[in-house]
């Protein structure tokens, strides 16, 4: 396959979805199969995304095919110089390793959704929105440039406005979507600002341009610090969509939506859109910014995972470790692990998405009962989808063998390295204790809902193992959560072609001085944008590779005991019941409110900036009521009184003169009506003699 | 004088009188009946031009359609009890002198005009020539009027229903 | 009695033209202005063919009048609709009491 016919590709791949957005939507209401089309168009986008993946991987491993073209071209403008705004798409291998992940994960959803979705009375609009989905994010993919990167957010703002308020009959569900949207928008605010600041500096939208001018030394107001600014400022729109740590209370609410479209956006895609960002604007993070996007997701990492501890309801609980691992990843990247950053946001996406279909299985099989204290024992009922979630929640906790083991191991060992070099090892000491408490929470979950003894009979009595259109995502989510897709060796993912050779670390453009020490080129001045170099990857000094290989053996054993105790934990307190569990939370009854009450989060924010909206809103209405229309009132007095002396010239000099106009025009109308009769014969009477007339003059 | 300029004048008269009566009979039904004949001897005046195909189409299209269209409106608009259908005639005066006026000068330009004049005989099959024709020099046009054709049918169809 | 050439034609052609325009002008009824415009195409079409004829054209002339026959059957559906809906609207046709246009 040529370049241009991945570009076609790619484009085809972009567009599927739009169309079958577009005829779904418009059909729904009279075909009543239509949904199968969107199904359809799904799985040729994912043939598609197959294809592609394939050969870029095979043919193209170290090329990154781009093809652009100029929207709108503002030609010379004055003291900017030649501006044009390009739009483009760029076929890279983490571009097309993402857009393997989104249609495969899209399509399982599709198919999950048709029995899961069953009888609703919106079911074609809701797989049209599923389409529209799927059209924002691989726009997200593909694009090659900021402005597409934010028209294409928006989109999946939108999406995801939509489908959380789904049902929007219920209140709960209608205000989660509204929280949902506002709250993307505060961090959408900060990201807009980045990118206008990057188009004030360079002219220009496009990642590439973009790096290579930064690499050139040319920065935002010529500071170091205004380039940290920028990127934290375009990290604020990860903040939001991935819910990181201040703006994270939209993602819980967010699962009112019908639980595939949490499995679909709050679990694999849209928020890993997030992560995404950071990936790809990644060479211009100068080491404060980095920094800073560690700390959020530090934060975000270990607060959600406290407050999964002793939420019931499935999907809050999932909701709140999706926080969680998203704040690894984000952590991941804060630290310099891009390449296992983004490969925990692959494998995260598998394991996630289909813990979600599980959930979704069980909330089916309970007839929409969340409550994970009503449910119990659906092992027997449920073989098929126990067993996927028991692997998904080993995946999860990082037990061997598992996709998530390889990816979060090498967070984890990263931030052991990290450490060792910065002297930073809180990241290390929280990524740990995550660890644990993800263990904990995930295994406390599996045991309420599968093992013991049924709680509420009734509801067990009609559960029920799901069809075979929702058992088939969750068996292939489950193969793929297995380490053998990713590496040979299950205790090394370098091995594995996924990290030695299609994810590379990016060539950095910051200036020398705003990297971490370890970050700098051994070699001085290597600031190229040489293609050699960027293939080889070359972005850390050989200090971190060393470090990196010293943290594996200690960071991996520690990993395992942290992530068997915690299973350990669970199993005692849950399965075999040692220790009264209602007595500990008595005991720790602060701690356990805190937790139990999301730390307080909604409350806060509700006390402080909601109220503070409030009474700014209430402060501008009485600013509108008194200051402005003061002065509007006064204005019209005094128009008023100009007006009075206005109308009496008005009156008798400009009246006067219109008048007699206006006598002058009815008395010669007063002759001319009678032509008017309103009659078409008189008219053709009239033409004929006017013809009559005619002929003689011009004879 | 020979047959052909009888048989011209003998159609020639049917048309003009008959139109004359079209024009100036108070019944309406009357009126189309009177069209019928002038339309008969338009034909004659096409086929002693050398025009029987048109002459044909003429009978057929006037005759067998528009007449009978005329005659449902003239029926369709008026009250069934309205036994005699009659419709009498505004301004007739000036109408009468300005047409006269016109005819005059329109007689007199002929007259004063030197019309290109060669008599060609046309005495061949002028059908042949005219399918030749319509489906190669003037094939999209053929197209197009059938086209109109339809959209014209539609459009009466949905405007008579309203 | 000089040999009947294309003046004759002519003169038919333009008496049949007058005739329609005085059944246009001067007829009440809208069915009747139809039928004049029927008389002022039949006369177009004599002309046609009377000049194809002596004006030494071909068959350009008769494929003119061929059109012009299929125009008129299209524009007879069409007004015929239009008497139709002035019926329906006013009760009548008698176009001199339509004057709603002097408005």
């Amino acid at each position: 396959m040529t370049e241009p016919q991945m570009i076609n590709l790619a484009l085809a791949i972009l567009f599927l979805p739009l169309l079958g957005f577009i005829v779904t939507l418009l059909l729904g209401k009279k075909v009543k199969s239509i949904y199968i089309f969107e199904v359809f168009i799904i799985v040729l986008a994912f043939a598609g995304a197959v294809l592609m993946v394939f050969t870029k991987l095979s043919y193209y491993p170290n090329s990154d095919i781009t093809s652009e073209f100029s929207w709108i071209n503002l030609g010379n403008v004055p003291l900017l110089g030649n501006t044009s705004i390009d739009l483009g798409i760029l076929v890279d291998n983490i571009s097309v390793l993402m857009i393997f992940v989104v249609t495969l994960i899209s399509m399982l959803v599709h198919i999950f959704s048709i029995a899961y979705m069953e009888g609703d009375k919106r079911f074609n609009r809701y797989f049209a929105y599923l389409g529209i989905f799927t059209f924002s994010m691989t726009g997200i993919v593909f694009t090659h440039n900021m402005l597409m990167m934010y028209i294409f957010w928006e989109l999946v703002g939108l999406s995801s406005y939509l489908l959380i308020g789904f049902w929007f009959e219920k209140k709960s569900a209608s205000d989660a979507g509204k929280k949902a949207f506002i709250v993307n928008r505060i961090g959408d605010l900060g990201m807009l600002s980045g990118i206008l600041l990057l188009y004030t500096t360079y002219h220009t939208f496009t990642f590439s341009q973009i790096f290579s001018q930064i690499a050139a030394g040319h920065l935002p107001f010529n500071s170091e610090l205004w380039l940290t600014i920028t990127g934290i400022l375009l990290f604020c729109g990860a903040i939001g969509k991935s819910a990181q740590f201040p703006l994270h209370v939209w993602l819980p609410d967010a699962m009112e939506g019908p639980t595939p479209v949490s499995a679909l956006i709050h679990a694999a895609t849209m928020v890993a859109a997030g992560v995404y960002l950071i990936v790809r604007i990644f060479p211009l993070l100068t080491s404060d910014a980095l920094l800073f996007i560690a700390v959020i997701g530090m934060l975000s990492a270990f607060i959600p995972a406290t407050i999964a501890l002793t939420q019931n309801d499935i999907k809050k609980v999932l909701a709140y470790s999706t926080i969680s691992q998203l704040g690894y990843m984000v952590m991941g990247l804060g630290i310099g692990a891009y390449k296992f950053a983004f490969f925990h946001l692959i494998t995260h996406a598998f394991f996630k998405a289909l813990l979600f279909l599980g959930s979704g299985s069980v909330i089916h099989a309970m007839h929409h009962e969340q409550d994970i204290t009503k449910m119990g024992g659906l092992r027997k009922k449920m073989p098929i989808t126990y067993a996927t979630f028991l692997i998904a929640s080993l995946a999860i906790s990082g037990i061997p063998l598992t996709s998530g083991f390889l990816s979060k191991d090498g967070i984890l060992q990263s931030s052991f390295a990290f450490g060792s070099l910065t002297g930073h090892w809180i990241f290390a000491f929280v990524g740990f204790l995550v660890a644990l408490l993800t263990a904990f929470y995930m295994f406390r979950l599996l045991i309420l809902t599968f093992h013991g003894t049924p709680r509420d009979q009734h509801k067990y009595e009609h559960a029920h193992e799901s069809s075979f259109s929702m058992a088939m995502p969750l068996v292939v989510l489950a193969v793929l959560s297995i380490f053998i897709w990713y590496t040979p060796n299950p205790f090394n993912p370098e091995q594995g072609s996924i990290l030695s050779s299609w994810i590379k670390n990016p060539q950095l453009v910051t200036p020398q001085d705003t990297r971490f020490n370890f970050m700098k080129s051994d070699v001085p001045n290597t600031i190229t944008t040489n293609k050699a170099s960027e293939a080889s990857g070359i972005m850390y000094s050989e200090v971190y590779n060393n470090a990196i290989e010293e943290a594996h053996i200690p960071a991996l054993t520690l990993s395992l005991i942290l992530a068997s105790l915690g299973i350990f934990i669970a199993f005692v307190f849950y399965q075999w019941k040692k220790v009264d569990v209602d007595k500990m939370v008595n005991s720790i009854k602060p701690l356990y409110n805190l937790s139990y009450n999301k730390w307080y989060f909604d409350e806060i924010y509700d006390a402080t900036i909601v109220a503070l909206t409030l009474l700014l809103s209430k402060f501008l209405a009485w600013f509108d009521l008194t200051v402005i229309d003061g002065i509007v009132n006064g204005t019209a007095a005094i128009t008023l009184e100009v007006s009075k002396w206005s109308g009496k010239f008005d009156n008798v000099v400009v009246d006067g003169f219109v008048n007699a106009m206006a006598y002058i025009s009815g008395f010669i109308g007063l002759i001319f009506r009678r032509f008017q009769t309103g009659k078409v014969q008189t008219y053709i009477v009239l033409v004929i003699f006017s013809l009559v007339i005619l002929l003689f003059i011009f004879k | 004088m020979n047959v052909y300029d009888l048989i011209f004048y003998l159609f020639a008269a049917i048309t003009i009188l008959s139109a004359f009566f079209v024009v100036t009979t108070r019944n309406i039904v009357y009126s189309a009946y009177y069209l019928l004949f002038t339309f008969f001897g338009v034909a004659g005046i096409y086929v002693l031009l050398g025009a029987d195909f048109i002459a044909m189409v003429q009978l057929i299209v006037y005759v067998g359609g528009i007449l009978i269209l005329l005659l449902f409106g003239v029926m369709l608009t008026n009250k069934i009890t309205n036994v005699d259908i009659k419709s009498g005639t505004i301004h007739t005066v000036p109408a009468t002198i300005g047409v006269a006026l016109f005819a005059g000068i329109i007689l007199a330009s002929m007259w004063n005009t030197n019309w290109k004049n060669v008599n060609s005989d046309m005495q061949v099959a002028s059908t042949q020539h005219l399918g030749f024709l319509l489906i190669h020099q003037y094939a999209l046009v053929f197209e197009l009027l059938g086209i109109l054709l339809l959209i014209a049918l539609i459009g009466a169809a949905s405007m008579a229903r309203k | 009695m000089i040999h009947v050439g294309l003046n004759h034609f002519l003169v038919v052609s333009t008496i049949l033209f007058s005739l329609g325009i005085l059944g246009i002008v001067s007829r009440k009824n809208a069915v009747m202005v139809l039928m004049g415009i029927e008389l002022i195409l039949n006369s177009a079409n004599i002309n046609f063919i009377a000049f194809a004829k002596f004006g030494n054209f071909g068959f350009q002339g008769q494929i003119m009048a061929l059109f012009v026959i299929i125009l008129a059957a299209a524009e007879a559906a069409i007004a015929l609709a239009i008497v139709l809906n002035i019926y329906k609207t006013f009760s009548t046709v008698n176009v001199d009491e339509i004057d709603t246009l002097k408005d």
